[in-house]
C-alpha cells in the first residue's frame, strides 16, 4: 500500500494540486456477511456444501477527496458507490482498510474529535420521500442537530433556521410545514438545509438529483454549484447519471462490482477513457444531440457480487478481454499525469 | 380463428391508409372532492406503423394518464370526457369493457415502469405467459409454451426454456423488464404504449433493452409510444416527439426538428437544462419556479407564469398551431429568432381557443 500512496503523492504533486487532503481512503473495503442459520450449521455439520455468504459490497478502494474539490462517483447499481459513500461519511465502519480525516487515522480520533469529523461531513440523500422525518415540522428538521451540537442558542434558533432555510432556497415562512406538504424538489432542499445547518466542509450527495424531474434538477445542481462557491464546500457526488458528473465534477471516479476501475480528471475521462467499462459507459449513455442511433450495449449484465468473477471483475463482459484478465486482479495504475485505470491492456501495449 | 381472419384484413385495409393510432383533444378528467383535475385536457397527436412517438414530460404532466386512457386503464375518478382515439379508424373511447379487452394484451399492449406491476410475484413466468397467449388464441398449451419461449428469446434472454420455469423474483431488473416485455409482444401488437420503461434501470442494460425495442418495431412494424421524462433517451429513439406540460401537448414535430429548433419556451428551457447542452462547471439554464398544481392553473398559457417569453396576450389560450411546416406549438411567442422570416405571418394567427 506505501507504493501506491508514494505513487499517488508524486502525481499530485506533478500536477500541481496542492490542497490538502480532507479524507483519504487506503484499501478499503466493506463486506456483508449472512452467517448459516440453525439448519444450515447442522446441514453444514452434516457435511453439506453451505458456507456463510459474504458480499464484498467494497472491495480495496483507495481514494483522495481535497479541499474544495467536487469528486463524481460514477457506477451501476449494485457497484458499491453507495456503501462507499457511507463509509466516507462516517455513517458505516469500514471492514478493512484505514480511513483518515485530515492526515489522522479516523479510529484513532478522541471521542470529541470524531464527533466533530463526523459534523464536518454530512451527507445528502437521494431519496427525500424517506430521508426526512415526517413527522417532524421542517423547523425541527434543520434546527435540530445545530441546537444539539450547540452552534445556536435556543433564543437565536428561529433567525438561525430562518437562515438556513433562506441558503437553501426555501421560504421561511414554510418553516412550521411537515415534509409532506413539499414537492420532491423542495423537499431535497429542505435535506440540503438540513446538511448544511451543521456547518460542514465536506458533503456526500448520494444521488441526490435522480428522483427529481430535468428542470428542478438544474435548479438543485444550480444550487450545488453556488453553495459551493459560497461556503467553499467539497463534495463526493455520487451519480450514475454521467451528464450531471461530468457537468459538475473535478475529478472522476468509476467503480465497477466493488473496485474502482478508473480515475481521472472530468475533461481528462470524457475525452480519453482508458478502461474498457468506461468507455463502454460513456457510448451508451443517451445522449440529447444523438438522433436514430443504434443502442448497440455491452452484454451481459453485473454479475452478483456473492461470486465475482475471478481476475478482472469486467473480464465476462469486456470484448478486448484475454488469459491474463481471467486470473489476475488488475492493480490501479498511473497511465497519465492524474489519470489511473485498472486495466492489463495497458500493460500489454508498453 | 375466423374472428383472427377478419381482424387480419381489416387490419391490412387499414394499414395502407390511416396511421395506427390518432389520438384527436383527447381530455380525461379526475372528479375529486378538492375539485375536477384536468391531467389531460385537449392531446393530439399520431403514430404510423412502425414508427415510436416519444411523449415527453415531467412528472404531473399527463404523459402517463394519456397512455393508460389509450389503454382504458382509467380508474374511478377519473374518465374520458371529451376528444377520439383512433385505433385504425376505431374510436376506442367509446368501446364497451369487453370489446376493449378483445384488444388489450393483443393488438395494443402496455410495458409499465416497475416489471412488478405486469408480473404476480406468485406465479413462475410459463404460467403468465401461456395464460397470456391462451387469453386471445386457441392454441394448445404446448404451442403457446413454443410462443411463450420463442419470445423471451426474441427479447435476449439467455436459455428461455429454464427461464420459463423460473419466479419474477429470480430475475435481475433488466432480465425482468424483458420479460414484461415479451408479454407485451407475445401476440405481436400493432401498438405498444410503453410507460418509462427503462427509468429504474442501469445505463448498460438501458442500451441493451433500447436496441432490442428498436429491433423489434423494425422488424414487426409495431407503432409505439414511450412515455418518458428523458429527452436524452428520446432523442436516440423516437422519429416524432410530443412535450406535454400540465395536461396538453405544447409542441409537436419530428424529433431532430424539435430538440434543434424548440419552438415552445418550455421545451427551449428543458433541452437547455440538460447538463450536456451545458458548458461544464457553468450554471445550468433552468426553468424558474415549478410545475402548476392542475387543480388551480392560470388562465390561458399554463407556462406563462414561468416563462421568460409570456406578455400580457398568453392570458388568452394559444392553440396548437403549425408554426412551421410539419411543426406544432401552443404558443404566441415562440423561439423563432434566428428563423423568423417564414414563420412571423402564421404566429400572429394563433387564435384562441
Amino acid at each position: 500500500m506505501s507504493t501506491t500512496s508514494t505513487v499517488r503523492s508524486a502525481a499530485s504533486v506533478a500536477a500541481g494540486e496542492a490542497a490538502a487532503p480532507i479524507i483519504e481512503l487506503r484499501n478499503v473495503s466493506k463486506r456483508f456477511s449472512k452467517k448459516l442459520d440453525f439448519a444450515g450449521k447442522i446441514a453444514q455439520k452434516l457435511g453439506a456444501p453451505v458456507k456463510d455468504e459474504t458480499v464484498h459490497a467494497v472491495d480495496g478502494v483507495d481514494l483522495v477527496v481535497r479541499k474544495g474539490e467536487v469528486v463524481g462517483l460514477v457506477g451501476e447499481s449494485g457497484c458499491g458507490k453507495s456503501t462507499l459513500g457511507r463509509m466516507v461519511a462516517g455513517i458505516m465502519p469500514a471492514s478493512g482498510g484505514e480511513i483518515f480525516w485530515h492526515g489522522r487515522p479516523l479510529n484513532s480520533l478522541s471521542g470529541a474529535e470524531a464527533r466533530h469529523a463526523k459534523l464536518q461531513t454530512q451527507m445528502i440523500f437521494q431519496d427525500p420521500y424517506a430521508s426526512l422525518n415526517p413527522r417532524m415540522r421542517v423547523a425541527d428538521i434543520v434546527g435540530e442537530a445545530p441546537l444539539v451540537h450547540g452552534l445556536t442558542r435556543r433564543a437565536e434558533w428561529d433567525a438561525y433556521v430562518d437562515n438556513q432555510m433562506r441558503r437553501a432556497g426555501l421560504d421561511p415562512a414554510f418553516k412550521r410545514r411537515y415534509p409532506h406538504q413539499f414537492s420532491g424538489g423542495q423537499r431535497q432542499r429542505i435535506g440540503i438545509a438540513r446538511a448544511l445547518a451543521v456547518q460542514p466542509e465536506f458533503i456526500v450527495c448520494d444521488e441526490a438529483v435522480a428522483a427529481l424531474d430535468v428542470s428542478i434538477q438544474a435548479q438543485i445542481l444550480n444550487l450545488f454549484m453556488e453553495l459551493r462557491q459560497e461556503l467553499n464546500l467539497t463534495y463526493l457526488f455520487i451519480s450514475h447519471d454521467l451528464g450531471v458528473v461530468e457537468h459538475l465534477s473535478d475529478r472522476v471516479v468509476i467503480m465497477y462490482l466493488g473496485r474502482v476501475v478508473e480515475e481521472a480528471p472530468a475533461e481528462e475521462i470524457f475525452a480519453r477513457a482508458n478502461h474498457p467499462y468506461t468507455q463502454a459507459l460513456l457510448a451508451e449513455v443517451p445522449r440529447i444531440e444523438a438522433r436514430k442511433k443504434s443502442f448497440a450495449g455491452i452484454k451481459g449484465e453485473i454479475p452478483s457480487p456473492l461470486a465475482p468473477p475471478p481476475g478482472c471483475h469486467f473480464h465476462p463482459r469486456c470484448p478486448h478481454a484475454f488469459d491474463r484478465c481471467r486470473v489476475e486482479r488488475p492493480a490501479l495504475k498511473e497511465i497519465a499525469p492524474g489519470h489511473k485505470s485498472a486495466c492489463h491492456l495497458n500493460d500489454k501495449v508498453a | 380463428m375466423s374472428q383472427t381472419q377478419m381482424q387480419t384484413s381489416s387490419r391490412a385495409a387499414a394499414t395502407a391508409a390511416a396511421p395506427t393510432l390518432e389520438v384527436r383533444d383527447l381530455q380525461t378528467h379526475f372528479f375529486t372532492r378538492a375539485g375536477v383535475v384536468k391531467a389531460v385536457d385537449g392531446v393530439s397527436f399520431t403514430v404510423g406503423r412502425g414508427k415510436v412517438l416519444g411523449l415527453v414530460g415531467e412528472s404531473g404532466s399527463g404523459k402517463t394518464v394519456t397512455g393508460f386512457s389509450i389503454l382504458g386503464l382509467v380508474d374511478a375518478p377519473g374518465r374520458i370526457v371529451g376528444g377520439e382515439i383512433l385505433f385504425h379508424g376505431q374510436n376506442l373511447a367509446r368501446l364497451k369493457e369487453e370489446e376493449m379487452r378483445q384488444l388489450r394484451g393483443n393488438r395494443i399492449a402496455m410495458i409499465f415502469q416497475d416489471p412488478m406491476m405486469t408480473l404476480n410475484p406468485v406465479l413462475r413466468v410459463d404460467t403468465q405467459m401461456i395464460e397470456t397467449v391462451l387469453a386471445h388464441t386457441k392454441v394448445s398449451k404446448e404451442e403457446a409454451r413454443q410462443r411463450a419461449r420463442d419470445t423471451l428469446g426474441m427479447v435476449g434472454i439467455p436459455s428461455p426454456d429454464e427461464r420459463l420455469k423460473s419466479y419474477p423474483h429470480q430475475f435481475s431488473g433488466g432480465m425482468r423488464q424483458r420479460v414484461a416485455i415479451a408479454i407485451a409482444l407475445l401476440h405481436r401488437p400493432e401498438l405498444i404504449v410503453a410507460d418509462e420503461p427503462t427509468t429504474a434501470l442501469d445505463v448498460t442494460i438501458q442500451a441493451q433493452i433500447l436496441a432490442e425495442v428498436q429491433k423489434l418495431c423494425a422488424e414487426t412494424g409495431t407503432a409505439m409510444i414511450w412515455v418518458t421524462h428523458d429527452l436524452s433517451v428520446v432523442a436516440g429513439l423516437a422519429d416524432d416527439i410530443a412535450v406535454m406540460y400540465a395536461g396538453r401537448v405544447v409542441e409537436r414535430g419530428a424529433v431532430s426538428e424539435v430538440l434543434d429548433q424548440p419552438l415552445h419556451p418550455y421545451t427551449h428551457g428543458l433541452i437547455g437544462s440538460v447538463p450536456s447542452r451545458n458548458k461544464r462547471g457553468e450554471k445550468l439554464r433552468q426553468i424558474p419556479g415549478m410545475t402548476p398544481s392542475l387543480l388551480s392553473l392560470p388562465p390561458g398559457c399554463a407556462f406563462r407564469t414561468r416563462c421568460p417569453r409570456a406578455q400580457e396576450d398568453c392570458a388568452r389560450d394559444p392553440a396548437l398551431s403549425e408554426l412551421l411546416p410539419g411543426r406544432l406549438a401552443r404558443c404566441f411567442h415562440p423561439h423563432v429568432a434566428t428563423h423568423g422570416s417564414a414563420v412571423q405571418g402564421s404566429v400572429t394567427q394563433g387564435s384562441p381557443a
